[in-house]
């Protein structure tokens, strides 16, 4: 491995960030990426589904009945802040702290854990009240699309949880800044994405 | 509705007809005889360690390949079985039901594994080696791809002794393939393993654009591409931008079939319409999917078997990347009838016609590059040949179909069957057979048989005529698709007939071409040069096959056609006496059993989905997490070949 860590070294002092100081983790990268914006398209036509079948209540609850404004705002705030924790991850990353790093994915976890909560917390309590997703197509697209984000944040906590659990191990290397860096390109793809579930489905929603 | 294992005792094996026990009783044999073999040659070990856990794009290439053709062969039985049925009025041959099952099977497995695994082989054969690079850019990935195309393939073919297959047709709209009228675990099938397969193919589209923006050689510029690698960068987008639709259509109606969703439910507000968007949105670039990486395999060949450069380099990779734009503005043409009005369907009229005009740009540089060129009849030329009026019937036929106001009556008709045929087997099967017998020597270290393949060649072409010329009339006879049965006295009964005597002779050619392949891996003429064809591009510079790390040292390209330069070029290169860059030590990445394991477990989880039987699935779902979660931990993933290694190889295969 002389060869690789030869690149490394070289590549940081000529000031590339190390998660792109191997060519492994410049493609591996560039691949995410790719990724990414694949699954932006999935969730454009989980939306498209939503705005057709937004209206077709069929009798059953609508958006304006459901939504809970301090319940979804809460939510809000707590995803965008762990962006913004994430990014202060990254930064720590740049400059070689592993405490702070690890300290910062930790609080950006449990953020995240607060908003599966909550998310949690309105799938049941709509479930409960006559408001499951066989009532009607608008609650089918609905816990279809929300749920779909919410499953990507709970896979994105486990994979964060992997990469902490790595940084312990083995410090901050050019593999592990490159696992710590797509990790976080995926959770603020994320936060892109809850703002417009934010703004299609719960603003739109609860507007008269 | 899941189905509980109580109610499925007497449904679980199909039972009843003869000719599914006839398949049983083979499936028995046939696993029975490679058991045997495997075990007899004592190759258990050889098969897992040479191909079940290789990472080697070009061994992932041939089991690519291999899959293809036996795919090939179920498909083709399938549509044997059809053509049977409808050869004369009033057949009893296949039951209403079991027709059902055939063209849905039919369908599916020609579009989605056969002809997306014959391009990945094409694509795995011979991109890395085209571009001067050692492997594709996530080797392991590529790995995997391959396995859960594989599993995938495994999971639908099963559901034909398992549980009934599926039988609302390949595109499976609801609601007939809602739970409505299609409760049986078929379609459940049919979308699991389709989502499974759906997976690979994501990740060979991400994998092959990073390899070919990422790893070319140095020197060789996008506009010195060779123009296969150009139609499998083309290919590629393209996959990557219109999978995810068809993930969302079969997600959503899974959800249906499977929580009692109402997506597709008119009655629960929902909207089938909604599903044959989403089809279509993925189904339309997906002809495209697997027919631009036959232009690029025709440019490939045009130009070696006429001696020259291919005519129209840049208008020719100009009109590969337009036609992938524009295949995104065509859907709503598989289903004008839809009534979206006329403003909408004039839009996707005009826009279809204009998917005509890169295509002919075309076949224009194809016709040009032979102009005065010295063209040599091998088998793969002949194959190019023949595609070039198969396309343009079939893209004649094409625009008729696009022109919307007529569409009315040519739709669901055997007009539009005898269209996409003849593009799908003119374009893309011959397109893939041309391919298969170019690589044939870079992948084997011999070539195929041309008496055996012109053979092979002509029948098929003859049957393929005989089969399909017949279907454009009947269909503007009234013939619509998916009848199993017509009555006597509307003189189908000729044209059906004779169509179905082009279908058999089609079989035999595909007999044919399999003998050329077993008749060549004792007989066939071993290519010691590495370079049979006078090719020209680098794959051709590599000894057949190529070793494992493919390059001992990066070219350095300098222009298009780099190895047709290199080869001018060697000439004063000998006569100064220049020495070869040292050699530097390669770095690869280690072979690992990890993707099959992650296919299986796919495959156990898809399967326990299928029943509704939860605890198998979520153990397959756990499966997958802790096969991801030991990848992640994994980090001694690759290696470095010595110097003295690579100069012991290359002196074994007389490179120096």
């Amino acid at each position: 491995m002389a060869v690789a860590q030869d690149t490394v070294e070289r590549s940081v002092r000529n000031g590339v960030p190390l998660e792109y100081a191997t060519a492994d983790g410049e493609l591996k990268i560039a691949g995410f990426w790719l990724f990414l914006s694949t699954d932006l398209l999935l969730f454009a036509c989980l939306f498209s589904t939503y705005a057709i079948l937004r209206t077709n209540t069929v009798g059953g609850p609508t958006g304006a009945q459901l939504f809970d404004i301090p319940g979804f705002t809460t939510e809000t705030f707590a995803l965008l802040t762990s962006s913004f924790t994430c990014g202060l991850a990254t930064h720590e990353m740049r400059r070689g702290n592993r405490a702070a790093l690890i300290a910062w994915l930790a609080v950006t976890v449990l953020l995240g854990l607060v908003f599966i909560g909550f998310e949690l917390d309105e799938f049941i309590s709509y479930a409960t009240h006559g408001a499951a997703m066989q009532r009607s197509a608008f609650l089918s697209a609905f816990f279809t699309l929300v749920g779909t984000h919410g499953a990507h944040v709970s896979l994105g906590i486990l994979w964060m949880l992997t990469v902490v659990y790595q940084l312990a191990v083995r410090g901050i290397t050019a593999v592990t800044a490159r696992k710590v860096f797509i990790v976080g390109l995926y959770w603020h793809f994320l936060d892109i994405v809850w703002v417009f579930i934010f703004t299609v489905v719960y603003l739109t929603g609860v507007l008269k | 509705m899941p189905v509980s294992p109580a109610n499925l005792t007497g449904h679980f094996f199909v039972t009843g007809d003869p000719l599914i026990y006839g398949a049983d009783a083979s499936i028995l044999l046939a696993s029975a005889a490679v058991v045997f073999v495997l075990t007899y040659y004592k190759k258990w070990r050889w098969l897992w360690r040479e191909w079940l856990t290789t990472v080697d794009h070009k061994k992932i290439g041939v089991m690519y390949l291999m899959a293809a053709l036996l795919m090939l062969f179920r498909g083709g039985v399938d549509a044997i079985l059809m053509r049977t049925q409808l050869m004369l009025p009033n057949m009893k041959f296949l039951a209403a039901e079991h027709y059902n099952q055939i063209f849905t099977t039919h369908g599916t497995i020609m579009i989605l594994f056969m002809a997306m695994p014959l391009i990945f082989a094409m694509f795995n054969i011979a991109v890395p080696l085209q571009i001067g690079a050692r492997d594709v850019a996530f080797p392991y990935l590529n790995a995997i791809s391959f396995w859960l195309f594989f599993f995938g393939a495994m999971l639908l073919n099963l559901s034909f002794v398992i549980g009934g297959s599926p039988d609302a047709g390949w595109t499976s709209y609801p609601p007939l393939a809602g739970l409505g009228f299609d409760r049986g675990p078929g379609e459940n099938f049919y979308l699991l393993a389709l989502q499974v397969s759906g997976i690979g193919s994501m990740a060979t589209g991400i994998n092959f654009i990073v390899t070919i923006l990422k790893m070319r050689a140095p020197g060789m510029t996008l506009t010195k591409m060779p123009l296969f690698t150009w139609s499998v960068l083309a290919s590629s987008i393209l996959i990557i931008y219109a999978f995810p639709a068809l993930t969302a259509a079969l997600a959503l109606l899974l959800i249906d079939r499977v929580a009692g969703a109402h997506f597709f439910t008119m009655t629960q507000g929902g909207n089938a319409m909604m599903y044959v968007n989403l089809f279509w949105i993925w189904g339309h670039p997906e002809v495209y999917i697997v027919v631009l990486p036959a232009f690029g395999i025709f440019s490939e060949v045009f130009s070696t078997f006429s001696g020259k450069r291919i005519f129209g380099y840049t208008s020719m990779w100009l009109s590969l990347m337009t036609i992938s734009v524009l295949s995104y503005f065509v859907w709503v043409h598989h289903f004008f009838t839809m009534g979206a009005g006329p403003d909408v369907n004039s839009f996707f009229a005009v826009a279809s016609m204009a998917v005509a005009i890169p295509t002919g740009v075309k076949v224009f540089n194809w016709l040009f590059t032979m102009y005065r060129g010295r063209i040599r009849f091998t088998v793969p030329m002949l194959w190019a040949l023949a595609f070039i009026p198969n396309f343009a019937i079939g893209g004649a036929t094409g625009v008729m179909l696009a022109a919307a106001p007529a569409d009315y009556q040519y739709h669901n008709s055997y007009f539009l069957i005898a269209h996409f045929h003849q593009v799908l087997i003119g374009g893309v099967v011959y397109g893939m057979l041309a391919g298969m017998y170019y690589w044939w020597p870079k992948m084997f270290g011999f070539k195929l048989n041309e008496r055996l393949g012109r053979w092979g060649f002509w029948l098929f072409n003859i049957g393929f005529y005989v089969c399909f010329m017949p279907l454009y009339p009947l269909g503007l006879m009234g013939m619509t698709r998916r009848m199993y049965v017509y009555p006597a006295g509307l003189h189908w009964a000729l044209l059906n007939l004779i169509s179905t005597i082009g279908a058999y002779v089609m079989g035999i050619a595909f007999i044919l071409i399999v003998i050329d392949v077993l008749y060549s891996i004792v007989r066939g003429e071993r290519d010691v040069t590495g370079d049979p064809w006078n090719g020209r591009t680098l794959e051709w510079s590599l000894p057949s096959p190529a070793p494992h790390y493919n390059f001992a040292r990066i070219p350095a390209v300098a222009s298009r056609d780099a190895w047709w330069a290199m080869k001018e070029q060697r000439a004063d290169d000998l006569n100064s006496g220049r020495q070869p860059e040292p050699l530097q030590p390669i770095h690869m990445p280690k072979n690992s059993g990890r993707p099959f394991i992650l296919g299986v477990f796919f495959f156990v989880g898809g399967f326990g989905a299928v029943f509704g039987w939860y605890l198998l699935a979520a153990l397959g779902f756990v499966g997958v997490l802790f096969a991801l979660l030991s990848r992640a931990l994994e980090y001694d993933t690759d290696y470095y070949i010595s110097v003295e290694e690579i100069e012991r190889t290359e002196t074994a295969l007389g490179r120096s």
